[in-house]
């Protein structure tokens, strides 16, 4: 696409859709333009406005990792306008995409150590980016646990890649529901995310914590890892808050001086200390 | 800087032979009770009886509603018709404030903050800016107090300065601003060598913006402060519509059946839907902390990563504020609290 347009999206094509959960829907994208699809990289962490013409743009991470080609994918939950509207588009439709933008997850860092993924409801799509990323890369790392939990089974997305995950020897996966959101067969653990994480006391000692969810999750998830022995350089999450442009113009998305869109979305929770309380 | 004299018989056949020669003109023109920049087809529109224009001259480069590009859908399937940066005409903007001049190199250090927004950078390229210093203020004006003065001629191309006898001192500023000069060489005559500083106007410095700076981060954490300064804010947005470095915008679809565009409007931090999340959370959930980020960005944020001012003193804010907040006065209590 040659165009001094910033603005300008992308044009994708909808290979795929899947329902994950209740409302909650992946798009697995191709570029129209094969152009557009050789020139096109991102790195795990990085997120794009997904458009559909005549509603609008809406923010979100690509789900899928960098080290599947071809493609990008996103998880939506189908809650304002634009999520609306994407969300009755079937596979062959057209939508807009700009970006990537933002950081990324550092793993080039992360080599040699254990990874903990915690990911509470519809913040697993923004890790599931970076768990398949370190998982194709899998040599790189050493144990890897991951612990998701959400409202209800329902409410558990990617249940097949969950059972994927479950049944590879060289991942630990730990799912939980919230009481009363359990079936008659469900096998996991019943709790809040938090609670479930001080029951498995994770070892700080060469691991890397990736955290992303709710507030709520977020708020009651740092202590336990603090009581744990995790060192705030050590914690990782994703930060979302409200935007339009996704490269540091449109004045919405900055928490004091810090810009979502340019700075983050990845943040250690040693910088998200440094931060005042406005995301 | 090169000076050079501009008689009004000649300023007049400058801005007539500009508009023969289609460039687009922008100049101040009264329009029932307000003072606005518009397009001009006649020198006669022009006004001079003004202190600053109700809307500021951003509106050239940063216009209230910029069609970002079109679309069509057809059969599931969309089209994108690019930007035409052919379309963006070369402009001429006279008798801007230098407040005004001076806002340009606050938003441009926006729209090009790593990712050159283009639409905009090329607006202002093909702008020429004649600046016109001030002769009179009012209580509002404040730009000596932000670094600015009202003979300033950061921001302009060229800046005209009127004499008493109605001709105009010209201070030739950038090469843009020297190109036009040459390009009309015979409508310009010697300097004469009158004193600048003595046509202007007087504008006290009651504060200096570097105490505000240096004073703004340690209240940020201080919520009865903000909440007190934001008492009187009804959350209208006007301060940010008026203002020459505000910046923020918002991005909507326009549509007609199966053909529309999207489009860059103006939108501004004081409204309480701002940074609303779809979830219903919203991280500024009061006027006060909104109040903050309107301050802050302007005071702390743009100094510390876009190393310039977010303020030119023009005092724009003040007077558009149905409920008259001054932003002088909030800069003041920032420094005295």
């Amino acid at each position: 696409m040659e165009t001094q347009n910033i603005y300008l999206p992308y044009i994708m094509q909808i290979e795929k859709v899947s329902e994950d959960a209740p409302f909650v829907k992946t798009f697995r994208l191709k570029f129209i333009n094969p152009e557009d699809a050789e020139s096109f990289s991102f790195k795990t962490g990085q997120f794009g406005e997904y458009s559909v013409a005549g509603v609008g743009e809406s923010t979100f991470c690509i789900a899928s990792s960098p080290t599947r080609k071809g493609y990008i994918e996103c998880t939506f939950r189908k809650a304002g306008r634009v999520t609306t509207a994407l969300s009755d588009l079937e596979e062959g439709n057209t939508i807009g995409f700009r970006g990537p933008y933002g950081n990324v997850f550092p793993i080039d860092e992360w080599k040699g150590k254990n990874l903990l993924f915690i990911a509470g409801g519809i913040a697993l799509p923004p890790m599931r980016s970076v768990i398949w990323n370190c998982l194709d890369l899998r040599e790189n790392f050493k144990d890897i646990t991951i612990l998701y939990g959400a409202k209800s089974v329902a409410d558990l997305v990617y249940k097949h890649e969950l059972r994927e995950w479950d049944e590879r020897p060289d991942v630990k996966l730990v799912t939980t529901v919230d009481p009363g959101g359990e079936t008659h067969d469900w096998t996991g653990e019943v709790g809040f995310v938090p609670t479930i994480l001080d029951k498995m006391a994770p070892k700080a000692e060469n691991t890397i914590a990736i955290v992303c969810g709710p507030p709520i999750m977020i708020k009651y998830t740092f202590p336990i890892l603090e009581k744990c022995g995790f060192a705030d350089e050590m914690v990782y999450t994703t930060l979302e808050n409200r935007m339009k442009c996704g490269f540091g113009k449109c004045g919405r998305c900055n928490v004091g001086k810090t810009y979502v869109c340019k700075d983050g979305p990845v943040f250690s929770l040693k910088q998200l200390k440094q931060m005042p309380d406005e995301y | 800087m090169e000076r050079k004299l501009l008689t009004k018989d000649s300023y007049r056949s400058l801005i007539t032979k500009l508009i023969g020669q289609n460039y687009q003109v922008v100049a101040p023109v009264k329009k029932d009770t307000m003072i606005d920049f518009l397009k001009i087809s006649s020198f006669d529109e022009i006004t001079e009886d003004y202190i600053v224009t109700v809307s500021s001259a951003k509106t050239v480069a940063f216009p209230r509603n910029e069609k970002l590009f079109d679309y069509e859908k057809q059969n599931k399937k969309l089209t994108q018709q690019d930007y035409d940066f052919d379309s963006i005409p070369q402009s001429v903007l006279i008798g801007v404030r230098p407040c005004d001049a001076f806002g340009f190199h606050s938003l441009s250090s926006i729209f090009c903050w790593d990712s050159i927004d283009k639409i905009y950078t090329t607006r202002l390229e093909r702008t020429t800016i004649i600046g016109l210093s001030c002769n009179k203020s009012d209580d509002y004006c404040f730009c000596t107090s932000t670094k600015g003065s009202p003979g300033s001629t950061a921001g302009s191309d060229i800046l005209l300065t009127k004499m008493t006898d109605g001709n105009y001192i010209v201070e030739i500023v950038t090469e843009k601003g020297a190109k036009l000069v040459a390009d009309f060489s015979d409508l310009f005559t010697a300097d004469g060598g009158v004193d600048k500083e003595s046509l202007l106007a007087k504008v006290a410095a009651n504060f200096n913006v570097d105490d505000v700076l240096a004073k703004i981060n340690s209240k940020f954490e201080d919520e009865a402060f903000w909440t007190e300064q934001a008492m009187r804010c009804i959350g209208c947005g006007a301060c940010a519509y008026v203002c020459p470095t505000c910046a923020c915008f918002d991005i909507q679809d326009e549509s007609h059946g199966g053909k529309g565009h999207r489009v860059r409007c103006w939108e501004s931090c004081g409204l309480s839907l701002f940074t609303l999340h779809t979830s219903g959370h919203n991280p500024r959930e009061n006027q006060g902390q909104r109040w903050r980020q309107r301050l802050m960005h302007k005071f702390s944020y743009m100094p510390d990563r876009l190393n310039t001012i977010g303020c030119v003193g023009c005092g724009r804010c003040s007077r558009a504020c149905p409920v008259d907040m001054n932003i002088a006065e909030h800069c003041m209590s920032i420094i005295e609290n």
